[in-house]
């Protein structure tokens, strides 16, 4: 894109390069380490990615091109992170373009979507970049006109010289940009918050009128000259290994053109588990001729693993003791022995899939010794990584293509489609191979919300106040380490706010490959806990809210290394506040059978309080109203996309509740495999969903998960007010009246 | 099988077994790759055209059985007036997060209005419960509805 002279500033932190585009006109490229309290913040992220890479380009017509560089999953990233460029630019909105960077790590630095890290890492060196070539916009409009830069103004794309009434539109000055020294980055003049023009403004995301016209742009949209379609067989139950199949019988039916029996790497986790890929010209042919492989898979690696099992020695490890302890403050073994009032109660969730609307899948073309894949991935890199140690193939010979994805939730970190494709291109080289998994395929393969058993106690003094709590968590792990997103999460509230605590966890071995979906952990510890520290309110005398407001106390940060920033008591307390002021907390719903309920998360650097209104008959559960206060920052910024990730939260948690959502094993198969017996939301579900900001005076941060977490427990928490069933199990499955 | 289909309008010519469900002529074999793949078992929506007006799960339409029918997907959907008001409002308020089922989403919102022009919200609900949006744009989906049917101000995104 570039070509000549090359002007670099440098510092000790960044690197800024400006240089001229080919058409005329200036490109500014900046590689930006990460503050290292953000550095950490994604499980498994390498040192080498924790750095941000912007790009802004200003063409001679005054079009403003930006680079989105990560995954675009349906979070609105590719739409929000350059309104932080665009603002600082102080350009019109209708002058940018968007455009999708490939992966590459050397220049991009860090290309993920998880953990709603995307507004926190991005907030100060997006507007920093966007600053950066502002600055040097005007300077090179301050040396036309021979003024000094600082009596220059900039609105909507334009410089302007107030005392001579002068103007000059960015485009017209950005060769001439191209060849200053760039400013230092973090000397840049950032605006104020009240002089945003586009930071803030609900606006459209980028791609949405292109997809309501049909056009292609998802993973599954990939057309390639020559393609050819594929599905991958692989064995019900994971670890299984692949006896015998009748390739020719396959190879007969119509359309195929290639059957080939892949040889696995032993390891699931790699994603590359044994299976017989067939290739056909159209992908219903591919999928129709699995039937005629007869195939017989050896599913002993599995054996046992089962969801009575794992209940079963749910239940012995909880029965055996106290399980490892994870975190011990003040004596809670002596506190809830003297306790005035002991309360216990055990909880248990079960395994989920992500079932995102497109199912997975990947393109690829292997030829020469490369490979170029096309993918709908959220942590593209790791898929390189993936590659790698499944096949051997060297990330210098990936080109890698990022497309829209229909939906994350944090399966697609897992690259298992993308190692797939790749192993079975490689062995039709030459041809363009597009992998789809079946609805069945992508259930049944999903990396699995991991099912959890806690066993609660709780000590109530005289006075009402909780002064002892205890949790042993029961999860799957090898003994020392949990599984992945089957971790405790120490930081869990009541810690730091009641003065004795345990948590302790127990391991159950498992086979099957559990995963991050989104608001990992806090998805289903945000459940159990507020649903208890619901029936400790009530035992107490008091309810839920009032409760949390008492244990928060005074104003203070409380160390919470495992949520990626201090919990901040007082702005907790806001939410909480402002959640029972728009929900008329006090006031009860007059109707038998309907209730509201409470509860209250610190999740992904959110504060989220939620109520929800719900009314029960027999097993029927209608939600009338949800009611959200969430503090992410001083900031929203695209209020479009924010209400819709939180909507979204709402109404994925009262799916999880209340369709009847659980992944069962008998003998490590998965018994379900299509909508009808693993259901998602529908619209008649859908309530009324009121969002209060509480901005605070701390920079924003993401969106994607903190507002999930709250809602299940404050669903569960009004059933119990509604009718006096403690649902103490998910998912919510109440006897018929 | 050769087979003359009748798509947006036009005459377009494909050879394909008689089982082979419609959804994967349009994507496969036309090119046609805006009708979403999403369940195979007419359980989500996401396939969803119209055939002669009605609309119609193209992942459990055998295309032997389309014959001489009006098949228009999402493509052409923009050229009809209720189309084109629906992805109006569906763009004035934003709907969509991922995107991947409003394809869908707005060929089962366009038959509705073709039945009812202004539609009850329960009959929304009930036309669209097909409809599965994993992202829950439930709100914004019925209120681009009643912005569409002109029963609602655009201003008010999120009810």
């Amino acid at each position: 894109m570039t070509r000549e002279q090359t002007r670099t500033g440098l510092n000790r932190r960044t690197v800024l390069k400006a240089s001229l585009l080919a058409g005329g006109g200036l490109a500014l490229d900046a590689l930006i380490p990460l503050p290292a309290a953000l550095a950490g913040a994604m499980e498994g992220k390498r040192s080498v990615a924790a750095q941000l890479s912007a790009f802004v380009a200003i063409a001679p017509d005054g079009t403003v091109t930006i680079v989105s560089k990560n995954p675009e999953i349906g979070q609105g990233v590719k739409t929000s992170l350059p309104m932080m460029v665009a603002d600082e630019l102080d350009c019109d909105w209708s002058q940018v373009r968007i455009a999708q960077a490939d992966v590459d790590q050397k220049r991009y630095g860090e290309q993920s979507a998880g953990g709603s890290t995307a507004t926190p890492k991005n907030w100060l060196p997006m507007r920093q970049m966007g600053a950066a070539a502002r600055a040097m916009l005007v300077q090179a409009a301050a040396m036309r006109w021979r003024v000094d830069a600082n009596q220059l103004t900039t609105a909507r794309g334009r410089i302007f010289d107030p005392a001579t009434g002068r103007s000059i539109g960015y485009g017209e000055v950005a060769s001439a940009a191209a060849t200053l020294v760039p400013p230092d980055l973090n000397t840049v003049r950032l605006k104020e918050p009240g002089q945003f023009t586009i930071i803030g403004r609900p606006l459209v995301g980028i791609d949405s009128a292109r997809i309501l016209e049909g056009r292609p742009i998802f993973g599954m949209d990939t057309r390639l000259p020559g393609m050819l379609y594929a599905v991958y067989e692989v064995a019900p139950a994971h670890g299984g290994r692949l006896v015998k199949a009748d390739i020719e019988a396959a190879k007969r039916s119509s359309g195929v053109k290639h059957v080939v029996p892949i040889v696995g790497n032993g390891d699931p986790d790699a994603g590359l588990a044994d299976g017989v890929a067939i290739v056909a010209s159209n992908w219903w042919l591919a999928n129709q001729a699995r039937s005629r492989l007869g195939v017989e898979w050896d599913l002993s690696a599995a054996k046992g693993h089962s969801s009575t099992e794992y209940q079963a020695k749910a239940e012995a490890a909880i029965a055996a003791g106290a399980g490892t302890e994870l975190r011990l403050d003040g004596d809670p073994e002596a506190k809830l022995a003297s306790a005035a009032k002991r309360i216990a109660a055990r909880y248990d969730y079960p395994f989920i899939a992500h079932a995102l609307m497109e199912p997975q899948n990947c393109a690829a073309l292997y030829q020469g010794g490369r490979i170029e894949i096309w993918a709908p991935s959220q942590a593209p890199q790791r898929g390189l990584q993936a590659l790698h140690t499944a096949l051997g193939i060297e990330p210098d010979a990936v080109t890698l293509h990022l497309t829209r994805a229909g939906g994350g939730f944090g399966r697609r970190l897992l690259n298992d489609y993308m190692v797939q494709v790749a192993a079975i291109a490689k062995s039709v080289p030459g041809v363009p191979i597009h992998l789809i998994w079946s609805r069945e395929d992508d259930i049944r393969r999903d990396y699995f919300r991991p099912a959890g058993w806690h066993s609660f106690e709780a000590g109530i003094g005289a006075d009402g106040e909780l002064i002892a709590f205890s949790d042993h968590f029961v999860t799957f792990g090898d003994g020392k380490t949990p599984a992945r997103a089957a971790g405790f999460n120490v930081s869990m509230p009541p810690a730091g706010l009641v003065p004795h605590l345990r948590y302790s966890q127990s391991m159950l071995p498992t086979v099957v490959t559990t995963g991050w979906l989104r608001a990992p952990g806090s998805n289903a510890l945000c459940f159990a806990s507020q649903s208890f520290l619901d029936e400790i309110a009530l035992a107490a005398g008091t309810d839920l809210p009032t409760l949390m407001l008492r244990l928060l106390g005074e104003p203070r940060e409380i160390a919470a290394p495992d949520n990626g920033s201090p919990f901040d008591t007082a702005r907790a307390r806001a939410v909480i506040e402002t959640a029972l002021q728009t929900s008329s907390w006090t006031r009860k719903p007059p109707q038998p059978g309907r209730a509201k309920g409470f509860a209250f998360y610190f999740s992904h650097r959110g504060y989220f309080a939620e109520v929800v209104d719900a009314s029960v008959a027999g097993a029927d559960v209608r939600v009338h109203t949800v009611w959200v206060a969430g503090d992410v920052g001083s900031q929203i910024i695209n209020p479009m996309g924010a209400e819709n990730q939180v909507r979204g939260a709402v109404i994925d948690g009262l799916a999880q509740a209340l369709t009847g959502q659980a992944i069962e094993f008998i003998d490590g198969v998965v018994q379900q495999s299509n909508f009808h017996d693993f259901p998602l939301a529908r619209m008649p579900i859908t309530p009324e969903i009121d969002i209060a900001w509480v901005k605070s005076q701390k920079p924003p941060t993401g969106l994607g998960e903190p507002a999930l977490p709250p809602v299940l427990p404050a669903l569960t928490n009004a059933i119990f007010a509604a009718t006096g069933t403690r649902i103490r199990s998910l998912p919510v499955r109440l006897k018929t009246a | 099988m050769p087979y003359r289909l009748n798509i947006n309008g036009a005459v377009r010519r494909v050879d394909v077994p008689p089982e082979m469900p419609l959804l994967w002529v349009l994507r496969g074999e036309l090119g046609l790759v805006g009708t979403k793949f999403g369940c195979g078992k007419g359980l989500c929506g996401a396939c969803t055209v119209h055939v002669d007006g009605a609309a119609r799960l193209s992942c459990q339409l055998p295309v032997g059985s389309v014959g001489d029918s009006k098949v228009h997907t999402i493509e052409h959907i923009g050229a009809t007036p209720i189309g084109a008001r629906l992805q109006q409002a569906w763009l004035k308020i934003d709907v969509m997060q991922c995107g991947y089922c409003q394809a869908g989403q707005i060929m089962s919102a366009c038959a509705l209005l073709g039945q009812i022009a202004q539609p009850t919200t329960d009959q929304i609900n009930s036309a669209m419960a097909g409809n599965i949006c994993r992202c829950g744009c439930y709100n914004r989906i019925r209120s681009a509805i009643q912005i569409a049917a002109g029963m609602k101000e655009e201003s008010t995104r999120d009810a």
